[in-house]
């Protein structure tokens, strides 16, 4: 699934293999840092980061994170976008249960990413791939 | 990345240095499972100081090692938990449980010193 729209200040991760989670997530903590987040939001923020970037290499081979300056008014914050056209989540619902896995480990990836990130959204469907939104405010 | 790991007298101790990804996570673990066996060590220390995300996967391997390491025989501390991380950790529900964790290296020591056989057997 394709990210919604294009934003300015926009930064594209491609994401195929491990090494990429890795430079998604230090890219993040880089944008969140000059976006004036405390180190403990960049922390959050590189955390979520790194298990959406896993679940593109895991479940989809290859995708891409998106990082985004956002503004709502006073507020400004940060977007992530993780996109694929991998094999999407049959079930979406059930992915956001605690415990839930399908691939054997501890199956926290995306209610965890909900609970370090203020907005989230998950658009999935069964072979069209998909695209995970999350978003921190700074403040 | 490869973490360097140092013989010291009964212990084995990694210091991770920089950001790892999960295959040198992954090499990390088969090493000292190996090597706890190869020098007969008692306790191993992994030091986690320099790393600034610690996700599901580093938690699950690193659980995995001290279980692993247990079931060889000797016992396994985390050293030098960010404050940062820990916050991270508690918000996604990771909590390392059932693997000992301490605030640096020097209470690693000492924490190796009180459980592992080598204080049992004095």
């Amino acid at each position: 699934m394709k990210p919604p729209v294009d934003v300015a200040g926009e930064t594209r991760v491609p994401v195929a293999r491990d090494s990429d989670i890795v430079k998604a997530r230090m890219h993040g903590r880089a944008m969140a840092m000059q976006l004036g987040f405390p180190v403990t939001s960049a922390t959050l923020i590189a955390t979520a980061i790194s298990e959406l970037a896993r679940n593109i290499v895991l479940y989809a081979g290859a995708g891409e994170i998106s990082l985004s300056p956002i503004e709502n008014g006073t507020r400004r914050g940060l977007m992530v976008v993780a996109s694929d056209s991998g094999p999407g989540i049959a079930d979406p619902a059930q992915s956001m249960r605690d415990g839930f896995s399908t691939s054997g480990r501890l199956g926290l990836g995306l209610p965890g990413v909900r609970r370090l990130m203020d907005e989230f959204d998950l658009r999935s469907q069964a072979g069209e791939g998909t695209c995970v939104t999350v978003k921190k405010w700074n403040g | 990345m490869q973490v360097p790991i140092l013989k010291q007298g009964p212990y084995l101790i990694a210091t991770i240095q920089s950001a790892l990804t999960d295959a040198d996570i992954v090499q990390l673990r088969d090493a000292l499972v190996e090597q706890v066996g190869r020098y007969r060590s008692l306790g191993v220390i992994i030091d986690v100081t320099a790393l600034d995300v610690m996700d599901s996967f580093a938690t699950g391997t690193l659980q995995d090692v001290a279980h692993m390491v247990r079931l060889r025989g000797a016992e396994t501390v985390i050293v030098g938990i960010q404050p940062d991380v820990a916050f991270a950790m508690v918000q996604m529900g990771l909590n390392l449980e059932g693997v000992a964790t301490t605030l640096d290296l020097e209470e690693g020591l000492a924490y190796l010193s009180r459980s592992t056989k080598l204080a049992r057997s004095r």
